[in-house]
């Protein structure tokens, strides 16, 4: 087997290329948007102790255990076109999540936080806290040490992180299909073109393509996160 | 000049201190548990007391009575620590300008190449933080919290993980770091070696309560009796001015109040005065100026207090001419059989080779 007899393996129709582009688009957007509440909620679980710290550690960790169709609907109950929440965000500042990409990008990011959060909240727990009393006996407010200290050393689990998370966030599909539903172009991501392809007759070297390109997707990010975090490691080593 | 007066409770542990000082180098000593590196922290504003005041040449830093707290970052404090918390994802050069770059330009009276130059630190600029030695990391760290320009220095245990040679080295950067930029030094230690060479007061504690206040020589040979240190860490300091040195033989002689004291070293830092540590292990008591004996040293005084218990040990404390005290340790058979009492006159004899020039420090040139 040559290049060329790959090549029409290769050739995606333009509803899977709108799904490819529509997939890294929504899992990019959620990444993009949960990382730094995630950083923030991370380093609050490290480093505060605060009453309710038990609870939201369990609410975030959720997504993680329950069936990801419960998660999309309970999204649903909360932000659908006819739900308080969704409605007043509607009528007041126009945002509306539900059967768009929006939502699709707020499914996967609600499914993906718990496995971003992790590795940010252990770098953070790894790092000796005298390091900020340091800072902050040199002149550095809270700001400044958590910015030019904490984070930068908190940098290997925030990659780490960042990437698992939009991982997750590629593959994510029973909350997004139970919230967002497949709409063609609007909602329908690699593993919802995935299930429809399983479902149409025909369809099945179809679904391997893509299947194939999820995979690789993913395995990029694992291998690209392994290496940044031992880049990471030698570096904090001083090497 | 330093003033606090605090009280605080963490669980079990209760701190109460009150203290002032003007002392340029003034050492917080107890054993571990006493408090000291809580006191510490609280001069440094990393801990809130409970109630209190703490200030500094006269900025109040903290009054509860008045809601005042000034946080760490604004006192401008530097802090060094015992495992010196340098930054490790920053290269040297990063560490040691990080508290210049929050010091407001007007205030920053601490020159860069004054710092490399007398900790000595100008090879490692390039070098990350991690791969330094552990007295390479102190002497960073002291740089570090002195480009801050600060009004003081606050040193917690900065020498207890470092080996032998690397305390006398870093003993004789804060002399010079005391002598060239005159910034206060509050030294936290429980090495009676440290305390003795480099500070010209110290605050006793014990169990969260100040025990004892004044001058190193004589506070901490009455609190080290009952350490666990037990007659090895009865240690006296005496300071002189050095003398003459002999180049027939290799020694130099120093000029004390009471006599010579002869070292088997070429002690080197010129016109200053200095200061020798010594053990009252290696303290000897004659009647007489003997002249038939080994010992060159013998420094005259006499007894003023003679500390003994069941036990077979007494130590014996002798006024030196000139005021300073040394510590004899002998045992109580000879106490008995030379007839020793308060009062009596007495020579005290030190071997030369007891004294090595690393346990000379450079004494205070000028105390305020």
């Amino acid at each position: 087997m040559t290049l060329s007899d790959l090549a029409p393996f290769l050739e995606f129709s333009p509803p899977e290329l709108t799904a490819i582009i529509l997939s890294l688009k929504v899992a990019g957007v959620a990444t993009v948007a949960s990382l730094p509440v995630a950083v923030f909620i991370a380093y609050a679980l490290a480093r505060w102790r605060f009453p309710g710290h038990a609870a939201l550690n369990a609410i975030i960790h959720l997504p993680l255990v329950m069936p990801p169709v419960v998660t999309g609907f309970a999204l649903l109950l909360l932000l659908g076109r006819k739900a308080p929440l969704g409605a007043f965000l509607a009528d007041h500042f126009g945002i509306v999540f539900a059967f768009r990409w929006t939502g699709a990008a707020l499914a996967a990011a609600v499914m993906s936080f718990p496995l971003m959060i992790r590795p940010i909240r252990l770098s953070f727990e790894s790092i000796d806290e005298r390091l900020g009393l340091a800072a902050r006996s040199l002149g550095a407010n809270r700001l400044w040490t958590f910015f030019l200290v904490t984070l930068p050393l908190a940098a290997p689990g925030v990659i780490v992180g960042t990437i698992l998370g939009f991982a997750k966030a590629l593959g994510e599909f029973g909350a997004t299909i139970t919230f967002v539903s497949n709409i063609p172009g609007e909602t329908r991501t690699i593993p919802s073109a995935i299930y429809s392809l399983t479902q149409t007759p025909e369809g099945d070297a179809d679904a391997l393509r893509l299947a194939a390109v999820s995979a690789a997707i993913a395995i990029t990010a694992l291998v690209v996160s392994e290496i940044l975090q031992k880049r990471a490691d030698a570096t904090r080593a001083g090497r | 000049m330093i003033a606090v007066d605090v009280t605080l409770k963490r669980g079990e542990f209760s701190l109460e201190a009150a203290f002032e000082s003007k002392a340029r180098i003034l050492a917080l000593h107890g054993p571990s548990g006493s408090g000291k590196t809580t006191l510490a922290h609280l001069v440094a504003g990393l801990v809130a007391p409970d109630a209190g005041r703490i200030a500094i040449n006269g900025a109040r830093l903290v009054d509860t009575a008045q809601r005042l707290n000034v946080p760490p970052e604004k006192r401008r404090i530097g802090l060094v620590f015992q495992d010196a918390l340098l930054f490790p994802h920053l290269d040297v050069r990063t560490n040691i300008l990080f508290g210049r770059f929050f010091t407001p330009k007007a205030e920053r009276r601490v020159p860069f190449d004054a710092v490399v130059e007398t900790l000595g630190v100008g090879h490692l600029l390039r070098r990350r933080a991690g791969a330094l030695s552990g007295g390479e990391r102190q002497r960073v760290g002291l740089a570090r919290a002195l480009l801050c320009s600060p009004r003081l220095l606050v040193m917690d245990e900065p020498m207890a993980s470092l080996d032998y040679d690397r305390r006398q080295e870093i003993m004789t950067l804060i002399e010079r770091l005391r002598d060239e930029f005159s910034i206060p030094i509050l030294l936290v230690s429980h090495a009676a070696d440290e305390i003795l060479r480099l500070a010209d007061e110290v605050v006793s504690l014990d169990r969260g309560r100040i025990v004892a206040q004044g001058l190193p020589s004589e506070t901490l040979a009455a609190a080290s009796r009952i350490t666990e240190g037990g007659r090895f860490s009865v240690v006296s300091a005496l300071e002189a001015q050095v003398g003459a040195f002999d180049a027939r033989y290799g020694v130099t002689r120093l000029d004390h109040p009471a006599g010579e004291i002869v070292v088997a070293a070429h002690v080197t830092n010129g016109e200053r005065k200095v200061r020798a540590l010594i053990n009252a292990t290696d303290v000897a008591l004659s009647h007489r100026k003997p002249a038939d004996i080994s010992i060159r040293t013998a420094l005259e005084g006499k007894i003023v207090a003679i500390d003994e218990d069941d036990g077979p040990l007494a130590f014996v404390h002798i006024e030196l001419i000139g005021g300073e005290r040394l510590v004899s340790a002998a045992t109580r058979l000879s106490v008995d059989a030379m007839n020793l009492t308060v009062g009596s006159a007495i020579f005290t004899l030190v071997k030369s080779v007891a004294l090595d020039e690393r346990e000379l420090g450079a004494g205070a040139t000028a105390r305020e």
